[in-house]
């Protein structure tokens, strides 16, 4: 086994990020997700890769977008202010079946919001964010390990499918240092015949575009957009299960929540209140499966959030809303602890 | 027979959307004729804008993208970056780069970053059906300034040639027309020349052409050939704002 | 064991710090650890602290809501967190910076005026590493290892040659 190192869920992101062929980054500062711009500024020019410090948000997408489409392996990363900025040029990627990474360090908001950790950005990243029909593949880290593993992943991941991918982090995760091993692995490559690298004189000119003025023709580039991405919620949907075994109350957590739900998990126990954890890994595609299996055994869902209540609007589509689903929730930066957890969860069951 | 005139190799054969009497022609052209020239189609990626010129990707026979809204320099920067070794250039309107896209336009131009610019000054959104550009002159009647440009209400027109000429960042900017064969000359030799520092490697190069729309100036091309002359011409004046190897 | 571990004071006084030595401590002897920084635009001299875990099980939630020590440099940090450690825990308090004592009486009290002793040692800016020592002489379960390697990791490739101040802050704290 490699060393293992402490290092900032941030830092062990874009080293991560380096370690899988990327590049190039483009970026502009906000906190909490400084350190990865600071790291990206440190690292790049020692490797020959490409730091730039844009002038916006805007244009730091429009930045990945141009080196996307020249095919190389490519990032940018933000935090809640910044991505909404980023919505055009995701769009823009999505429609014209780009891939690349976005990071988003989330924080409170809406506006200005704060700079402690939130997870109210999951209807923004799961459900399009910016104009138009589309969808990105939307990893969900809950350690620094896998702020590393993940990443990795995303890339891969967008290449395979031509899609954005994002991973959606929280102040927390970012912020943290925790013990990681960043793998030693050769970059997978994707053969790229659509970039724009020059015709060298020996193919037809190759063109990125989303323009399409003829509704029929549209219409079928979204048609066969969504064809690939029931391709992805059929195979790519990733989910942890923890004490579900004989569960009989479902905690749902991501990211942040799901390490203090796993706490609550073994309190709830000790307590007599048989609790499982299912954590979404994926937040798009949604583990519906994982959630409607769990549906048929258990007697009530919990979902746990950094936010008003977003993802509990996917736990209840998932089961069918077959069994109670309630809301344990923190938002504006604040996090719930486990005894608002347990709390809530021994309330879901006080009708047993 | 010897062939005296032909369509430059770096348009493709698809016909121009244009309006009659329009310029974009004429700059399409000569900007296929700089790549021609310089044998670097084979190399060459554009970046089409958001505005007339956004079926450019159609017209041009190298790689070609295209941008949102006055995103062209962002775009261009990417990829450039990603392979320093393509020629790399924007073709873009003054609503897409004076206005929406001014933040990309002079980042881009103080950071010296090696690609070209080919700006399209028109005085006039034109897709859109003829609103006020950031470029439009005092007094201009537009669908938005239909009394006249307002400069207490709606500013003055920014000249971008003299703005981007007070930063160090670029190598070249110069102002060019093409209302007669004599600025189209001229306008040729320029867009060659902005093309060449950038196989030279020698940094930021943008053209900004003087350019006509007869159609939302409500006037026959001639007369709007005639009001580049009388108008256009005196508010922004031709020269060359920079050419850092002459010293300039 | 598991110990959740709250440092909390000024921005400035070393409390991150102090806490990455803690977490690199845990990890250099095998076990788990987690280190989670309050971060704020205040870059000096507004609060800080510094949430640590060490633990010979996978850590679960980073964030301590209750901890076993609670270490404050400053009193609006004991204000705020006195009532937050669990019964029987420990307080390490710097007494040349916090007039007053613990309330409480179902945890454990321990004094120290690391700033004075930091001071004394002509690096007035290491009573965290003095607190630092302290715990390690109070707390068996995070006491032994190897210093001088655990700082080794910490302080940065160019700024080795602060490891010889540190130690000897920790030291003082040991000794005290």
């Amino acid at each position: 086994m490699a060393e293992k190192y402490l290092m900032k869920g941030n830092e062990a992101l874009a080293e991560a990020a380096i370690r899988a062929g990327c590049r190039i980054y483009f970026g502009y500062p906000i906190t909490p997700q400084t350190e990865l711009a600071a790291y990206m500024a440190k690292r790049m020019p020692k490797i020959g890769g490409v730091f730039v410090q844009a002038e916006s948000e805007i244009a730091a997408i429009n930045m990945v977008y141009g080196a996307a489409a020249a095919g190389k392996r490519v990032m940018t990363s933000s935090s809640s202010p910044g991505i909404s900025l980023k919505q055009e040029g995701i769009s823009y990627l999505a429609g014209s079946d780009l891939p690349a990474l976005i990071v988003n360090v989330q924080r409170g908001g809406p506006g200005l919001g704060g700079i402690q950790p939130s997870q109210s950005d999951y209807f923004q990243a799961t459900k399009g964010g910016g104009h138009g029909d589309y969808h990105r593949i939307v990893l969900t880290p809950a350690s620094v390990q896998e702020m590393a593993d993940l990443t990795g992943l995303a890339f891969d991941l967008a290449d395979k499918y031509r899609v954005p991918s994002m991973i959606l982090a929280d102040g927390t995760i970012g912020q943290m240092m925790e013990p990681v091993e960043i793998r030693e692995e050769e970059p997978h490559v994707f053969e790229k015949p659509w970039a724009l690298t020059g015709t060298q004189m020996k193919r037809p000119h190759n063109v990125v575009n989303s323009l399409y003025l003829d509704p029929e023709e549209l219409e079928q580039t979204n048609i066969d957009r969504f064809a690939r991405y029931a391709q992805i919620e059929a195979s790519e949907a990733r989910w942890e299960e923890y004490m579900m075994e004989d569960a009989e109350y479902c905690l749902v957590a991501f990211g942040i929540a799901s390490r203090v739900a796993k706490n609550a998990v073994v309190s709830l126990r000790a307590k007599g209140i048989k609790a499982g954890l299912i954590r979404p890994i994926t937040v798009w595609p949604f583990p519906k499966e994982a959630l409607a299996k769990a549906a048929d055994r258990v007697k009530g869902f919990l979902s746990v959030e950094l936010s008003m209540g977003q993802m509990i609007e996917d736990v209840k589509l998932a089961t069918g809303c077959r069994k109670p689903v309630a809301l344990c929730s923190r938002a504006g930066g604040l996090i719930p602890g486990p005894d608002q957890i347990i709390a809530a969860a021994e309330e879901l069951a006080g009708g047993r | 027979m010897a062939i005296v005139f032909e369509r430059p190799k770096s348009l493709t054969q698809a016909e121009f959307h244009y309006c009659p009497g329009c310029t974009h022609g004429i700059i399409h052209r000569l900007v296929a004729e700089a790549i021609d020239t310089l044998g670097i189609e084979g190399r060459t990626v554009g970046v089409a804008p958001v505005g007339c010129a956004v079926f450019a990707y159609n017209y041009f026979n190298c790689d070609m993208i295209e941008a949102a809204h006055g995103r062209a320099p962002a775009v261009a920067t990417g990829l450039k970056r990603a392979n320093p070794e393509s020629i790399v250039f924007t073709y873009q309107g003054d609503g897409d780069l004076a206005s929406i896209g001014t933040a990309e336009t002079v980042h881009s131009a103080t950071r010296g970053e090696n690609i070209t610019i080919i700006f399209v000054n028109n005085a006039i959104y034109g897709m859109t059906g003829g609103q006020m550009a950031p470029t439009s002159l005092p007094g201009q009647v537009t669908q938005t300034s239909p009394y006249g440009r307002d400069t207490k209400t709606a500013g003055w027109p920014v000249r971008i040639s003299e703005l981007l000429a007070t930063l160090e960042g670029p190598e070249y900017i110069e102002r060019v027309a093409v209302n007669n064969v004599k600025n189209v000359n001229n306008a040729k030799r320029a867009i060659e020349k902005a093309f060449r520092n950038q196989v030279e490697g020698k940094g930021f190069s943008l053209v900004e052409v003087i350019s006509s729309c007869p159609t939302n100036w409500g006037m026959t091309p001639k007369q709007a050939l005639q009001w580049v002359d009388e108008k256009m011409i005196p508010y922004y004046p031709l020269g060359v704002y920079r050419d850092k190897s002459k010293g300039v | 064991m598991t110990k959740n571990i709250l440092i909390a004071g000024f921005g400035g006084q070393g409390i991150l710090f102090a806490g990455k030595f803690l977490a690199y401590k845990g990890l250099l002897e095998g076990r788990q650890v987690s280190w989670l920084p309050s971060y704020g635009p205040e870059m000096r001299g507004g609060t800080a602290n510094c949430n640590i875990i060490v633990s010979d099980e996978p850590v679960g939630s980073p964030i301590v809501f209750e901890p076993d020590i609670l270490i404050v440099m400053n009193r609006p940090s004991l204000d705020k967190y006195e009532s937050e450690v669990v019964p029987g825990g420990l307080i390490m308090v710097d007494s040349a910076m916090v007039d007053r004592e613990v309330e409480r009486k179902d945890v454990s009290a321990v004094y120290i005026p690391a700033t004075t002793l930091a001071a004394e040692l002509g690096t007035p800016g290491l009573a965290n590493m003095v607190l630092v020592g302290k715990l390690l002489k109070e707390c068996p379960e995070l006491a032994g290892g190897d210093i001088e390697a655990v700082l080794s990791k910490v302080i940065s490739a160019r700024h080795q040659d602060l490891s010889a101040s540190n130690l000897n802050a920790i030291k003082k704290g040991m000794g005290y």
